[in-house]
């Protein structure tokens, strides 16, 4: 009975690979979808202008030309200055990495505070920091911009660079101090007793541990600072301005014809570096974030 | 000489929550303390105190003839060994261990040596590069108690060393525990909430409950005269069957009437404790119940009486029988043969007999 082939196993079988292949097919559909905007913005960038005012949107490019991209970069006018992106895209690596390095490394220390060195009101600290976490950007604009008038650093770079730190500790907090208190207050009592401190128990023991909370962080720092527009445009002036705010001028400010290939080159240029973190530490984002839920 | 570890008066509360209350403890060179009691009772808080990890409210704590109530842990001269371990999660077993050398500032050389020492003790050579998270239980084990040796300290802190071992394991563990003590005749404080664990390892115990010591005395001392009703009931397995009974008086000492649900009483005659008070609780060991014929002396006393329930463990059966109210247990050699619903004739044994208060609680003889 049981080594006769079953007719209804043969069909549901047979359908299930039908549904596979639909189901496969649909995904497809999606993905499709959702590469269309990065497809038109690739091939328009590779057009001339010539061809992108003749030709469909969705057409591939007859001649392949880089020019646009090398417009984009060192050429485009934004306002009055014509430079391309270059200057802003320096500017942006000069705000973003200081500032993604100095507040993941307070948020790992806060977070080491507040889930392994339990003081009073440890929990209170900690939720005020969280509810930071919530406040929209457009309440603090004023009152920071007064704050960094006062500092002296109002339209430089370090301005920038403390605003983002600010802005991110409140995050930076939450996953650390999610990662940390599922390490086992032992720990910290068996480094005591064998003679370290607080900053050798920290560095020795608590930050070897934290490679995949680091990645999260950094990646999650990385590309609010990187996107970030709002607080480019507020707090800094001709010269120090971030690389979205350049792409913007660009494509608000031309005159005549507008250029939709430099414009998309532009675009493409100023969002390289975010995908770029993405495709190197990716696979380490989500280890990082169901990191914890499973004990070493 | 000076006691190894002196605590007292001590106190410790969070907020108005009183955790320990005025607990005094000594011991020597070469006691190896066993703080036993149910969870909660405050034994793993003090044994934090013990090493400064926690403050305490009031008392003093002198390690070594030294006063270190207000001393860091570093500075204790002591070393931990944790439930979990504790290993260093990145390190590896050979770093675990010299950690404390290296922040201590210890020459590589002498940290090599010492190393090497402790490794060949404990058996763990192979395992010196391996993390942590390659080890086995029983392999983390010794290496967390690596990392104490190495420290050669005056007193060494277990909290539940073994309780996160399979029950296998943790006999061996223990064996090995106590060997490792005779061995270098170290001062021992030893948490644990299993008091087969107190019994085997203590040369002194501790019982606690609800932060207050119940009882301190030698595993013999707690195991046969046991200072009040919860230290009775707690040390042992079985525990001691503590049944409610009436005292009446005459020339030849004490008539100990226990009741029966027949309404025949059960009369045992002590005559070693004569001013005992109307209405006690008596307190008998398991094992000072046996078949009638078995057991031999001048306190023994037979009387028959109804068997509710047998259970044959291998190497003794116990039988339970119900007196005053209370299931008693009896261990009887294995082949006995009681049945469950027939009669049979117990030998109480009254040399070890044990009284207690009931409304205090407190022993009476």
């Amino acid at each position: 009975m049981t080594d006769m082939p079953h007719p209804k196993a043969k069909t549901s079988s047979l359908s299930k690979t039908v549904l596979r292949w639909l189901l496969y097919i649909i995904l497809c559909l999606f993905a499709l979808y959702y590469l269309m905007p990065l497809f038109v913005m690739l091939t328009t960038s590779l057009k001339s202008l010539e061809e992108i005012r003749t030709g469909s949107l969705i057409s591939l490019p007859r001649d392949i030309t880089f020019d646009a991209w090398k417009t984009a970069w060192s050429g485009a006018c934004t306002g009055i200055q014509c430079e391309g992106l270059r200057p802003y895209f320096w500017n942006s690596i000069q705000l973003a990495i200081p500032a993604v390095l100095i507040s993941t490394l307070i948020g790992a220390l806060n977070g080491y505070v507040v889930a392994q060195w339990r003081f009073k009101g440890a929990n209170l600290i900690f939720s005020m920091m969280l509810f930071g976490c919530f406040i929209p950007f457009q309440v603090v604009l004023l009152p920071m911009a007064r704050m960094l008038g006062l500092m002296g650093v109002a339209g430089t770079i370090p301005g920038l660079i403390f605003v983002h730190v600010i802005y991110g500790i409140g995050f930076t907090t939450l996953f650390f101090r999610n990662y940390y208190v599922t390490i086992p207050h032992e720990l910290v009592k068996a480094a005591k007793v064998d003679g370290a401190g607080f900053f050798r128990i920290f560095w020795s023991i608590f930050l070897p541990l934290s490679l995949p909370i680091v990645v999260v962080t950094v990646i999650w720092q990385f590309t609010q600072i990187w996107n970030d527009f709002l607080f480019g445009v507020s707090f800094s002036q001709a010269g120090t301005q971030p690389v979205t705010v350049a792409l913007n001028n660009i494509v608000n400010s031309t005159t005549g014809v507008k250029e939709y290939n430099v414009d998309m080159a532009a675009a493409i240029i100023a969002a390289l570096p975010t995908l770029l973190v993405y495709v190197v530490a990716g696979k380490y984002f989500i280890r990082g974030l169901t990191a914890g839920s499973v004990k070493g | 000489m000076a006691p190894i570890l002196n605590i007292q008066n001590l106190y410790k509360s969070y907020g108005s929550v009183e955790i320990l209350k005025d607990i005094n403890v000594t011991i020597e060179p070469g006691d190896f303390l066993v703080l036993v009691g149910p969870s909660g009772c405050g034994k793993s808080t003090l044994l934090n105190c013990i090493a400064g990890l926690e403050p305490i409210t009031g008392g003093s704590i002198d390690i070594g003839g030294q006063d270190m109530t207000h001393v860091s842990p570093k500075d204790r001269n002591i070393a931990m060994v944790f439930q979990s371990y504790a290993l260093y999660p990145t390190m590896s077993v050979a770093k675990n261990i010299t950690f404390g050398m290296k922040v201590r500032g210890v020459n590589a050389t002498m940290q090599a040596e010492k190393l090497a020492e402790v490794a060949k003790q404990l058996q763990i050579e192979p395992l010196l590069q391996r993390r942590p998270a390659q080890l086995s239980g029983g392999q983390r084990q010794r290496v967390a108690m690596g990392r104490a040796l190495v420290r050669d300290p005056k007193l060494f802190l277990f909290d539940e060393p073994l309780s996160n071992l399979d029950a296998k394991l943790r006999v061996e563990m223990r064996t090995e525990m106590k060997k490792l003590h005779q061995k270098l005749n170290a001062s021992i404080v030893y948490v644990t909430h299993d008091q087969i664990e107190a019994m085997t390892l203590a040369t002194k115990i501790v019982v606690m409950k609800g932060g207050v010591i119940q009882q301190i005395g030698t595993p013999s001392e707690i195991y046969n005269k046991p200072a009040n009703l919860f230290v009775a009931d707690f040390m042992g397995s079985p525990a001691m069957n503590l049944i409610p009974a009436r005292v009446h008086k005459d020339a030849s000492g004490s008539r100990i009437e226990i009741e029966r649900e027949d309404g025949q009483s059960l009369v045992l005659n002590d005559a070693h404790h004569t001013n005992l008070p109307e209405d006690v609780i008596i307190g008998l060991r398991p094992e000072d119940i046996a078949e009638a014929g078995y057991r031999q002396g001048d306190d023994v006393q037979s009387a028959v009486c109804l068997v509710d329930v047998v259970e044959p463990a291998g190497a003794d059966t116990y039988v339970v029988s119900k007196l005053g109210g209370k299931e008693v247990t009896a261990r009887l050699h294995a082949e006995t043969n009681a049945t469950p619903g027939g009669n049979l004739t117990f030998a109480f044994d009254l040399a070890k007999v044990s009284y207690f208060a009931p409304k205090t609680g407190e022993r009476l003889n």
